[in-house]
This record gives C-alpha cells, structure tokens and sequence, in this order.
C-alpha cells in the first residue's frame, strides 16, 4: 500500500494580492499523493479546491499571487522553480485536466494539431511521428475510428469526446501525476462514469497519482483512496475512503455527507442542509472557521482555532472524538 | 513498425485530405451565396486588375500634353475626354487608381503587422498594456486626415511618406480591434490549458491567440483599406499627398474642381473611381463580416 510519495504539499498558503488588500484563499494545506493512488479533494464552490490545484502546477498570475509553503515534487520544491524549469514539468511530469471540456480546446486546430502540440513541446520528435502518437493517445482514450478523429475541429465533437481529447492532451507525456480539476462536473450521468472509469483505467496503466478536485460526493466514493475535505481554504478532515465515509469526525464532513440524498431514504423527509453560507474570505470567522454553521459550537471553537489533529485520520475539530456519538443526533435533530 | 508506416502514410493523408476537400467546398459555397461579399469582390478585383495592367491598357502616358487638345469633352479617342493641359483622362484616372491601391494595399499591410504585434503584446502584458494603449489614445485623440497631414507636411509629400502617415494614424484602431479581440481568447480555458501543458508565452501568443484574433483582424483591415484609399485622395486634393504632375485620384479631382462648370468628366470620372474603390472595399468587409461572424449570419436568417 505505501509507494513511494509523489507529491507532498506541505503548509501551502495561496495569498491572492487584491485591490483590497492581501486575501489568503488556501491557508496552510498539507497532503501527499503517491503514484497509484487517486486523492480526493471535496469543499463547497469557493472552498480553495481549485486554487490548490492551480498553485501546485503555478498556473496564477505570479504578479498578485503569493505562495508560501512547499510542493514537493521529486525532491524539488515547484514554489522555487524559475518559470522556464516549472514549463519542463507542466504538461510533461504533472498534467491537469479542466472542468469544461468545450471551452478547453483552441478552436482553430484539430484535435491532433493539439495533441501533437503538447507531444512536441516536451520531446524532441517530428510532425509526423507526433501525429501517430496523438492516434494512439485518442485510441487510448477510446475514441472511436481515432485516425480520421484526429483531423476534426473541436465543434465537431461533443462533449465527452472533447473531454477524451483533453484527457488525450493531459497524458500525451506519461505525466507522473494528473490534476483532474471537476473533469465530470459538465458531463452528463453515463458519459461521467465513462470518463472517470477512463481515468481509473489510464492511471493503472501509467502508474499515475491523481488528484481528483469535486464536488460530487459520489464520484469521490467511487474512485478515490484517499479523501481531503476543504473548508474555506483549509483542510479539515482528511482519512481514507472508506473511513471517511462510514466514520467522518468533522461537523462540517457529516453535514455534507448528510446531505446526499439516498436512494433508499425517505422522500417525505426534507434533505440536510448544513445551515449558513460559505463566509466571505475577506471576513473570515474568528476561532474555528466553521464553528458560526455548527450545530456543536461551543465557546472554545469561537474563541481559537483548532489544529489539523491526528495520524491516519486527521481532523481539525476541538470535538472530534465526542461527535461520534453525536452523529446519531444530527439525524434526529433534522427529522422535524 | 509496418503498422506504424501506414499509420503515418496513406490512410493518414486521405482522410485528412478529404475532410479538407469537403471544408473547401463549403467554404466556396458560402462565399459564392453571399450576395455582398460576392459584389465587394468583383468591384475591387476588377479595380486591382485595372490598376495592374494600367500601362497596357491605355494608349497614352497620363503625362502626355497636347495643349491644343484641352479639355475635350469624352470620346473614342479619349474615352473620359482630356484634362486642362490636354492629357488624357483616362490614363490619369487609371494610373491615380493605381496609385489609391498601392498606397492603399501598402497601408492595410503594414498596419496589419504593426496592429496585430501591439495588439498581442499588450493583451498578454498588463505592463505593455499601458503603455502602448495610452500612446494610441494619444493617436485616436487626433483626427486622423489632420495628423496625416502634419505627417506629410513634415516628411515631404510623396507616396512613401503618405504610406507612412497613414499607416501611423490606421495602426491604433488595429491594435485596439487585435487587442480586444486578444483579451477575450487570453481569458479563455485552452489558453490556461495550453499553459498548463507546458507552453510558452510566445507561442501561446503567436499560435494561439493570433489565430483566434484573425477574422475581426481581417473585417478591420478592409476598412483600413478602404479608409486609406479616401484619406489619400483627400491628401492630394488638399496637396498634401501625391504631388503633381503625378496623376491620383485627388488631385486630378482637384484640377477638375476650376473647371466644374465647363468640364464634368474631369471631376465624374476620378470622383465615380474612388466612390466604386471604397464602396467595393466596404462591401467585401461588410460580407467578410457576416460570413466569419457565425452571430449575424443567424439574425439575418
């Protein structure tokens, strides 16, 4: 199970410098991925899911972003790379994948021009051999007929073929590590499982690690091995699969598990709904950042914050080991 | 390796080479149903071929005076009838013509190299963006005839200056359509994509986004075209531009406005050429426009 540690980001701070002043939007996150194993990443919209991702492979604008921290890759730290060493590893060791696959195509090259684009900027190879790996990449991915595929435009495809094609683009290189930024979030039901059976499919093969940003709960069950839960920019929980989901500790965690809606449940009955809003991050709460929407609250968790506690389980919550029990409560507490 | 050669050789090159067939076809087809861009093009190619074969198609020099022959009105002999000092018009008003699409082409070129490298750089770079916007504002503050004719007042009124004022005073409205454009395809996820790849900032600039700035480029560039074409006639009939005895359509214009009353065709003939230059230019970027821009191509339909 233990394979060597691909990545490790360790107190990663991703401080956006605004016109209001310096706003923290990833405030010390911390995880590892190792090849093979695919890591969940789960928060609400604006939780900083994204922004982590962005900053491992230093995509913001370098101008009003500031990191702090280190991302280890390899016994490099990303965060000290000049720009001309951090485009070696783009696309070459570490790859990513974007949410909307329509937008993410330039729309006045074929499929293969792009793929063969990605192929040709990180290895030394000819048009023609770099077509014929670019057929082969659309093969993989399972598009049908790939050798006149390659020559369509993007609008002649739809959706989860273009998503194919970013995939293609994404793993042109045999990456080390693929960064799925919500890669199902605009594809319908069957095409997602597809898609992420694709994934699953591809990191066995290339022995990939994968991190895999969403918001879909289900979607994290099903192929993840690992799961970090993110709430306003920091980590809170963070456990493997299949602890997290029959033993979360965080309030927040529960809630959000709470509020899927079950197959078997009662329909009568109204879903959770973790109360609140996300807070803005200019303001951001005193203490626990999620104490103001939880049910457990005491004055401990508004007066400081608690630290991100534990070994295989980490937690960051001062009630960890009573909201267990508490667990059963919430349910009764909702039923009204 | 056998599989990898047919790969990479037949089977490869005939789909790739059908597909293209058929995108031709189409292209051809929707240019030929454009009722506009059809009629743009034929009015200016015919005028691109009159100013090619000019020499060939008169019998006369457009310097040639025969004095005795002064202002006669159009006839076989000189099918637009001659000039004040007994040239004839119609080798003036071709060679003006050619003239108006030199210096028209000219212009449309090198604002078009100018416009589209200002326009990148400073889509891409905020700090550049600053900078070369403020100095366009500077240039659009001006009205452009009377820059230009500051320009050539202070170079020397010949075809190459008035080539370089107005390309100077076109190459503003260019960059800003280029950079407008830029800005719009640089917010785009393939752009972030690509850069997540591994791309570079030049290549992303030269073979991404210029690409993708393309037809509004065009569509612009025609206009640039046209409006070069009437600012230059404007030049010379203000004597800024072409100096005489060269023929243009502005200053024969000019010639012809003494003598209005008694000799139509010397102001008809130059004034009918620039009006057919402009209105054909105008209606080849109108069409472009409609046939790139895939928005108004469905409200008409």
């Amino acid at each position: 199970m233990q394979k060597e540690c691909l990545l490790e980001v360790s107190g990663l701070k991703t401080t956006f410098l605004t016109e209001n002043g310096p706003v923290t939007v990833v405030n010390g996150v911390s995880f590892q991925v190792s090849a093979g194993e695919t890591l969940g990443v789960v928060g609400e919209s604006g939780c900083g899911k994204s922004v982590t991702s962005e900053s491992i492979l230093r995509l913001l604008n370098e101008k009003t972003t500031r990191y702090e921290g280190e991302i280890n890759y390899k016994n490099r730290n990303l965060l000290s790379l000049t720009e001309e060493e951090m485009r070696s590893i783009r696309g070459n060791e570490i790859s990513m994948i974007f949410q909307d696959p329509m937008t993410s195509l330039n729309p006045v090259y074929t499929i293969g021009d792009q793929i063969a684009e990605t192929i040709m900027i990180h290895q030394k190879v000819g048009k023609k051999a770099a077509f014929a790996k670019a057929v082969e990449m659309l093969r993989l991915t399972g598009i049908p007929s790939p050798e006149k595929r390659v020559h369509e435009y993007p609008h002649e495809l739809s959706g989860g073929m273009r998503q194919r094609v970013m995939i293609a683009i994404a793993l042109a290189c045999q990456p080390k590590l693929l960064v799925a930024d919500e890669p199902t979030t605009a594809l319908d039901v069957t095409i997602q499982t597809q898609i992420l059976d694709l994934i699953q499919d591809l990191k066995q093969q290339l022995d990939m690690g994968v991190i895999l940003i969403t918001h879909d709960l289900g979607v994290v069950a099903e192929v993840c091995t690992r799961v970090v839960v993110m709430y306003l920019g920091e980590v809170v929980e963070e456990a493997g699969v299949e602890e997290l989901f029959e033993n979360p500790l965080h309030p927040y965690t529960q809630g959000l598990l709470q509020s899927v809606p079950q197959l078997d449940g009662d329909r009568s009955k109204k879903l959770y709904v973790i109360k609140g809003a996300v807070p803005s991050l200019t303001n951001v709460p005193k203490g626990c950042r999620f104490a103001p929407r939880c049910n457990y609250a005491t004055d401990l968790c508004r007066q400081s914050e608690p630290e991100l506690m534990g070994n295989r389980h980490k937690v960051r919550c001062w009630h960890a080991d009573t909201n267990l029990q508490k667990e059963g409560e919430l349910y009764v507490a909702d039923g009204s | 390796m056998d599989a990898k050669t047919v790969l990479e050789g037949t089977y490869f090159s005939d789909s790739r080479k059908e597909l293209q067939k058929e995108r031709r076809s189409l292209l051809i087809r929707r240019f030929l149903s454009n009722r506009m861009l059809l009629t743009g093009s034929v009015i200016t190619v015919l005028l691109g071929i009159i100013a090619l074969l000019a020499p060939f198609l008169t019998s006369y020099t457009p310097l040639e005076m025969q004095m005795v022959k002064r202002l006669q009105a159009p006839s076989l002999e000189h099918w637009f009838g001659t000039d004040n000092f007994g040239r004839d018009l119609f080798s003036r008003v071709v060679h003006g013509t050619r003239v108006s699409m030199a210096v028209g082409i000219s212009v449309a070129f090198i604002t078009m190299i100018t416009g589209t490298v200002i326009g990148l750089y400073s889509a891409y770079y905020k700090f550049l963006d600053h900078i070369l916007m403020r100095i366009c504002d500077g240039l659009m503050a001006f009205p452009g005839i009377l820059l230009a004719i500051a320009l050539t007042a202070a170079l020397g009124s010949n075809m190459i200056n008035v080539i370089i004022a107005l390309s100077i005073i076109s190459t503003p409205t260019i960059a800003r359509v280029v950079r407008s454009a830029a800005i719009v395809v640089k917010e785009q996820v393939y752009i972030e994509a690509l850069r997540a790849q591994g791309a570079s900032a030049s290549r992303i600039i030269w073979y991404h986004m210029a690409p993708n700035t393309v037809s509004p480029l065009i569509i612009q560039i025609t206009f640039v075209f046209a409006v070069s074409v009437l600012i230059e006639a404007a030049l010379s009939f203000l004597g800024a531009g072409i100096a005489p005895p060269n023929p243009s359509l502005g200053n024969i214009l000019y010639d012809g406005k003494v003598v209005i009353f008694s000799a139509w065709w010397m102001t008809v003939f130059p004034g009918l050429f620039i009006l057919l230059s402009v209105l054909g230019l105008n209606l080849f970027g109108d069409g472009l426009r409609d046939m790139l821009d895939p928005h108004t191509n469905k409200a008409k339909k």
